[in-house]
């Protein structure tokens, strides 16, 4: 028999051979399915895996193999060899549905602490995260977490970023995560157009970059009550015709800490739609499990209005686009659980 | 243990209440025998019974110092704190001291119940209090110091002790007594990490770091960040000192009498006692009943033996 040119064999049903006479069980488009059921980036589809990898018999399987250069190749080797960083990657995609389990099953205090810990442990350091456990969870809640903390790790959440961070950035992250808000809404409106008048003499008046040196910012921002900040917020906005956040644009931690501060609902509207935009990296991945799992009970209606608002889409929609199998299920009933509440 | 009736109690202080004058002995012989938790006990019930706030009726029928040192002993012990942090951040003299004293010498959670007293009774968290109150490196130490929830353990890092102590050291023979690192041990570090950093600073350098710390006997800031250390580290000693002054003051500090004696009655007064013996040869019973007079003095020194026998 002639040695034939590999052709690509057009596969319609099972009765087909390929070239060595052996059956041919996937159609291209179970192929290209599998193919996606391996890519990622925001979970593993167990469904197509499942279904079509045990359909498949070793004349398919050398095929798909043949036929996904992302995930192969046969340059080096006498077979078609699995690229080592796509087995990382695959490896973590697998994960990502045990890690949203894990999280949602887990104490929201040991959850937070061992958030708390890796936001500075990584490199390099997410300081908005910390900013995020600091400033969305309640009073009580954040208290939890630093209990927890010194539980795990035997010294205090204070000690642990003092001893991380330096200059404007200790002032505000110690105090940020030491602070102990009051929850309740009463408010002295005559001292709040006092601050509100500061904040706009240092951010508007002063020059930006003297800020950080400012102590009345600092000191409104990490010791005032949340209902106390929104209300400045307000009267930010109707003395000076901007958002605050929006002013204080150059300090990244401390745009992040107003809106974690006074509408977290846009914050995380907008880490949502980072994570599943073309590029994120793998820390901004990892916040739409986080989102999704730590807001479906407190303010997910919230977030998910305002990502609508935003964005254009549902975010349902945005998720089941986006990712994969059992953790796309899982998150997409999350937030329609939260949507209900 | 003797069972007080909470019933009884109620109706005694009623009856001392009663009538043209107020019967203060009898007062002081209930109130100064019962524990924090009795006395919440009794003030519930007093409530249920007769409609009103025991601490009302006392404000009502007491005066001056009496009054204050009955009305504080008779206040929760966080409830108590909240209100004397309170009223440290509008005053100004010695309020940074009375504000380190509350938030250096209390356990982690006692200070968190006395942040939660003051949320529910002023409506505030005492950091924004004393953060608008303060300013500069006053600031910079108070609020940190305020907000802290120190880990609580005995277990010492004797690497991490080395370094601080010499960071410590450092900073202190630079006069740089505001820098960052000063402030991030002493308002972050748990209790016997400081006290094992501060040993290993006299071992290495020599002398404590109180005495490094007294090169200008004027600056407040060197006050604070003294008294700092040793309500950090030796609180008794620190009281003892309190009470000294207090007491030798000409016309007495009945402020920090009455704080000291409310505060500590029920934790630590005996060993405050034993230390105030040894530094003035006299008994601190021998001291009050020479420098106050009156049922205030009686109040006092009923509370100073609370937890004997």
């Amino acid at each position: 028999m002639d040695k034939r040119k590999k052709t690509t064999i057009l596969v319609r049903r099972e009765k087909k051979l390929n070239k060595e006479g052996e059956k041919i069980m996937t159609s291209p488009e179970e192929c290209e399915a599998l193919r996606t059921a391996f890519s990622g980036p925001h979970g593993v589809e167990e469904k197509s895996m499942l279904e079509i990898l045990v359909k498949c018999n070793p004349a398919d399987l050398t095929t798909f193999r043949k036929n996904s250069p992302g995930i192969f190749s046969d340059d080096e080797c006498y077979f078609e060899k699995w690229d080592s960083s796509h087995m990382k990657f695959l490896e973590n995609e697998f994960l990502r549905f045990q890690r949203a389990v894990i999280q949602r099953t887990m104490h929201p205090w040991e959850r937070d602490a061992l958030l708390v810990r890796k936001s500075l442990e990584e490199k390099p350091p997410l300081y908005n995260l910390l900013i995020e456990l600091a400033c969305t969870r309640t009073s009580e809640e954040f208290l939890g977490a630093r209990k927890a903390f010194q539980c795990l790790y035997s010294e205090s959440v204070e000690e642990f970023v003092a001893v991380r961070v330096e200059g404007f950035q200790r002032r505000l992250l110690v105090a940020l995560a030491s602070t102990y808000r009051y929850e309740g809404m009463r408010i002295d409106e005559a001292m709040i157009k006092l601050e509100c008048q500061k904040l706009g003499r240092a951010i508007k008046i002063d020059k930006k970059n003297e800020i950080e040196k400012d102590d009345e910012v600092l000191r409104i921002l990490t010791t005032r009550s949340k209902h106390y900040l929104k209300t400045i917020h307000k009267c930010y906005k109707e003395s000076y015709d901007s958002n605050l956040e929006e002013d204080l644009d150059d300090i990244q931690i401390l745009r992040d800490t107003v809106n974690c501060l006074c509408a977290p609902p846009i914050y995380f509207s907008k880490i949502l739609d980072k994570a599943m935009s073309v590029g994120p990296t793998e820390q901004e991945i990892e916040a739409l499990t986080r989102v999704i799992v730590t807001r479906t009970d407190v303010d997910m209606k919230d977030i998910a209005a305002e990502f609508n608002r935003k964005f254009g889409a549902p975010l349902i929609e945005r998720i089941e686009a986006a990712a994969l199998g059992n953790y796309r299920d899982f998150l997409v009933a999350l937030v329609k659980r939260g949507m209900a509440n | 243990m003797a069972t007080h009736s909470v019933a009884e109690d109620c109706e005694q202080l009623r009856k001392a209440f009663a009538g043209w004058g107020t019967n203060e002995g009898l007062i002081i012989s209930i109130l100064a025998h019962r524990s924090s938790a009795q006395i919440k006990l009794i003030r519930e019930t007093y409530a249920q019974t007769y409609g009103e706030d025991l601490l009302k009726d006392l404000d009502k029928e007491l005066s001056s110092d009496f009054e204050r040192v009955v009305v504080l002993w008779a206040l929760d012990p966080a409830e108590r704190d909240a209100f004397l942090a309170n009223e440290a951040t509008k005053r100004w003299t010695s309020s940074n001291q009375v504000l380190v004293e509350i938030t250096c010498t209390r356990t982690s959670d006692q200070l968190l119940l006395a942040k939660q007293a003051y949320h529910a009774r002023f409506k505030r968290s005492l950091e924004e209090d004393v953060a608008y109150r303060s300013s500069g490196d006053f600031r910079k130490l108070l609020v940190p110091l305020a907000s802290t929830y120190r880990y609580e353990g005995d277990e010492v890092n004797m690497t991490l002790a080395k370094s601080e102590a010499k960071i410590l050291h450092e900073k202190i023979s630079e006069k740089a007594y505001n820098h960052e690192d000063v402030i991030r041990i002493l308002s972050t570090r748990g209790k016997a990490q400081i006290n094992a950093t501060l040993n290993h600073y006299k071992n290495e350098f020599g002398n404590d770091i109180n005495k490094d710390l007294k090169t200008d006997p004027k600056d407040e800031f060197l006050a604070v960040l003294r008294a700092t250390v040793k309500c950090l580290t030796r609180p008794e000693k620190y009281f003892e000192k309190v009470l000294r002054l207090a007491i030798n003051k000409r016309g007495t500090d009945e402020g920090a009498l009455t704080r000291v004696v409310t505060t500590r009655a029920e934790i630590d007064m005996k060993i405050i006692k034993e230390e105030y013996h040894k530094r003035n040869s006299v008994t601190l019973d021998h001291a009050i009943g020479k420098d106050t007079t009156g049922d205030y003095e009686k109040m006092l020194l009923a509370l100073i033996c609370h937890g004997d026998a």
